[in-house]
């Protein structure tokens, strides 16, 4: 008995890319190929002739398992061949070497729009869309309310869908793929448009599908928010190839990471004889030493350093930055209350907990420094920690991380009195 | 919860993906499967083609009319070519119906699959039915240019017969080998886009090496097996022995004709198979 709905085995994806001037062109002419003709054949009767074109690998020896069930998270940089793999399971493009086999009916949507025609009406085009992705027409005619209630379009169906607003065009075309009752359905970065309200609603609509019916999600997504929320296991491709696979939250922390994954706790080499930091670390709620984190539990930050003789007006400080560089916030010990004095000789250990819910999803790093502000530098460690903050501080979003700031602030909302003008 | 108990035990997979090599299997199951999809872009063609035009369907009639005029103007009375008894605009108007669909198929279907790049490359379906349904979409032309040739014979007096049951056999004839050259011309088309541009012209050729302006006794008797070579003789030349009852036609070439046509059908569509893998990446 099998519980696999779809499996990958070592999946290959090549493309030529051309060299000679006429084939830089995407298409060529038949022109060309005529008047190339002889030199071609030539060529290859010679086996000498110089190579015309390279090789390039969108896929490497891809393979992978997805039970049934199972919502699989696909991820990776621009080009790293996410959106190859799912027009290779969506039969749109052929592998060049590999395969995959497939147990039960795959529905796809892969891009917005795709199989809607401008010209026709939205219950044209629902007809249209649904028997593209496979439906017969009595089994649209059957799901056609629900899929108009779903898509909120009802006084809009008799109007061309060049007319739709954007978000419109989503609604349709996300409502026509949910609908379709795919045992295995691959959806790629189509919640990147419309409105938040929308995004919810279509998560919600995956959520249900997954936990009611049993179905078989693949998501590619550069949404980290949306990943992580819905994802319990993730693939993250580089180049063309898997470079990692397992627990969404231990893969989106690689990928965030940069493929670099840093170690949680650090031992430095003493910098000079007056004072230096000896280690440093992060570590979790029960103290373990740990690199990723909930969004909704503290980071604890630990570090030891040898005061070697007494340096009055000594603090230890730290700073969080982003991925980008940026400065998060900068925390010293003379903030401490009660007050926590490191100036005095011998090995001090200090802690100091990050709260939570106040960073964003995403990569952070830690400087670490000994110092009298403005006065002396005695030790600095930059970029010596790094730890990953993993789902969204008060619940999912909707929108990209960049778009929410650099903090979560716990605003508190209310109903108010008509503002005094 | 249903569905996950059904479908648990499949051992075997629903669909595997392999890379094709060589020639692939035509697939004709799955093509009936997607039979809906077919009417559907059927009717999508036939509502895009005459959507926010002045005359709509009124072109269909006026292009071949004045076009049957023109033709009957240069070759009837200039060039004073033979008509084989029939007045000059009842035959060539008969000859240019059977053209018309023939030739208009051809250039539509060969721009059909880049005119859907956008389905082609981004949602799988059989790509065949894209340029097949450009040929039942203009037989909506077809059939005004029927009724208009049904109006001339009742203008010239020409009482109907029952050859004119004849007319879906040849149709299906017609229709069959319009597909195959199609089916070559939308392949083609995606890979070398000045194929397009080619066919304008090519066409103009095809149909004056077809009976259209003159009728086939005019061609020695001697060539008449090389001549029939060309499909598009046997349905044109069928067509026409059906409306005026007068025509060349022999059995042999009738039969020449329908083996060209299955040749043309099938060659096409395994040479379409071959090539549609590569739609995707070039498209």
């Amino acid at each position: 008995m099998s519980d696999i709905a779809l499996s990958v085995d070592q999946l290959s994806k090549s493309f030529k890319i051309a060299h000679e001037s006429i084939r830089r062109r995407a298409y060529r002419t038949l022109h060309d190929d005529l008047v190339s003709l002889p030199s071609r054949l030539l060529s290859r009767l010679g086996r000498n002739g110089r190579a015309t074109s390279e090789t390039f690998w969108a896929l490497k020896n891809i393979s992978f398992e997805v039970k049934r069930g199972e919502v699989v998270g696909v991820i990776g940089r621009n080009g790293a061949g996410k959106s190859t793999l799912l027009k290779i399971l969506n039969r749109i493009t052929e592998p060049t070497s590999g395969g995959a086999d497939i147990y039960g009916r795959v529905g796809a949507l892969l891009e917005v729009g795709t199989g809607f025609h401008p010209e026709l009406t939205g219950r044209e085009n629902i007809f249209l869309n649904g028997a593209i992705l496979g439906m017969s027409r009595a089994e649209i005619r059957k799901k056609f309310d629900e899929i108009v209630a779903f898509a909120e379009i009802e006084q809009f169906l008799d109007t061309p869908v060049k007319r739709y607003s954007s978000g419109m065009y989503v609604r349709l075309a996300f409502a026509v793929a949910a609908h379709l009752d795919p045992e295995i359905l691959l959806v790629d970065e189509v919640l990147a448009v419309g409105d938040i309200e929308f995004q919810k609603k279509c998560l919600g609509k995956m959520e249900d599908v997954v936990a009611n019916e049993g179905r078989t999600i693949i998501f590619v997504s550069h949404n980290i928010d949306a990943i992580c929320h819905l994802c319990s296991r993730c693939i993250l491709l580089r180049h063309g190839e898997i470079e990692k696979s397992g627990k969404t939250s231990d893969v989106v922390a690689v990928y965030l990471g940069g493929g670099q994954q840093q170690a949680p706790v650090v031992n430095f080499k003493l910098a000079n004889d007056e004072a230096g930091f000896q280690v440093a670390g992060l570590y979790d709620p029960e103290n373990r030493p740990a690199t990723s984190f909930n969004a909704n539990t503290p980071v604890l930050m630990k570090c030891s350093f040898v005061v070697r003789r007494a340096i009055p007006g000594l603090q230890v400080s730290f700073s969080v930055f982003n991925f980008k560089g940026e400065q998060i916030f900068y925390s010293t010990s003379s903030m401490a209350s009660p007050a926590l004095p490191v100036e005095s000789a011998g090995t001090h250990h200090v802690a100091a907990l990050i709260p939570s819910g106040l960073l964003l999803p995403g990569r952070y790093f830690i400087n670490l420094a000994l110092h009298i502000p403005n006065v002396h530098l005695y030790d600095r460690r930059e970029q010596s920690l790094g730890f990953q903050i993993i789902g969204s501080p008060g619940g999912y979003h909707g929108f990209p991380s960049e778009e929410l700031g650099h903090v979560h602030a716990d605003v508190q909302w209310r109903r108010s009195e008509e503002s005094s003008r | 919860m249903r569905s996950v108990v059904t479908q648990a035990p499949a051992a075997k997979p629903t669909l595997r993906i392999r890379p094709t090599k060589g020639w692939a299997a035509l697939n004709v199951r799955e093509l009936w499967r997607y039979r809906d999809l077919l009417w559907i872009l059927v009717n999508r063609d036939i509502k895009l083609l005459y959507k926010q035009t002045a005359l709509g369907f009124g072109w269909v009639a006026l292009q071949p009319l004045i076009g049957a005029n023109i033709l009957a103007l240069i070759f009837g009375r200039i060039a004073k070519l033979p008509s084989d008894g029939a007045p000059y605009l009842l035959f060539v108007f008969c000859g240019l119906t059977a053209w018309t669909y023939f030739s208009n198929s051809m250039q539509r279907a060969s721009n059909s699959l880049i005119r859907n790049s956008q389905l082609v490359s981004k949602v799988y379906f059989p790509r065949m039915l894209i340029p097949l349904a450009t040929m039942f979409a203009v037989l909506v032309d077809f059939t005004v240019m029927i009724v208009m040739l049904f109006v001339f014979m009742g203008i010239y007096g020409f009482p109907p017969t029952f050859r004119l049951l004849a007319i879906p056999g040849f149709l299906l004839l017609m229709m069959l080998a319009a597909s195959g050259v199609a089916l070559w011309f939308s392949a083609l088309s995606v890979k070398y886009r000045d194929t397009s541009y080619a066919l304008p012209f090519f066409a103009q050729i095809w149909m004056y090496a077809s009976p259209v302006v003159y009728p086939t006794s005019m061609v020695p008797a001697r060539w008449h097996t090389v001549y029939a070579l060309n499909p598009a003789v046997g349905f044109i030349e069928g067509f026409r022995w059906a409306v005026l009852g007068h025509s060349a036609l022999n059995l042999n070439i009738f039969l020449l004709t329908i083996v060209m046509s299955l040749f043309l059908l099938f060659s096409g569509a395994f040479f379409f198979r071959r090539v549609e893998r590569g739609f995707a990446d070039v498209i």
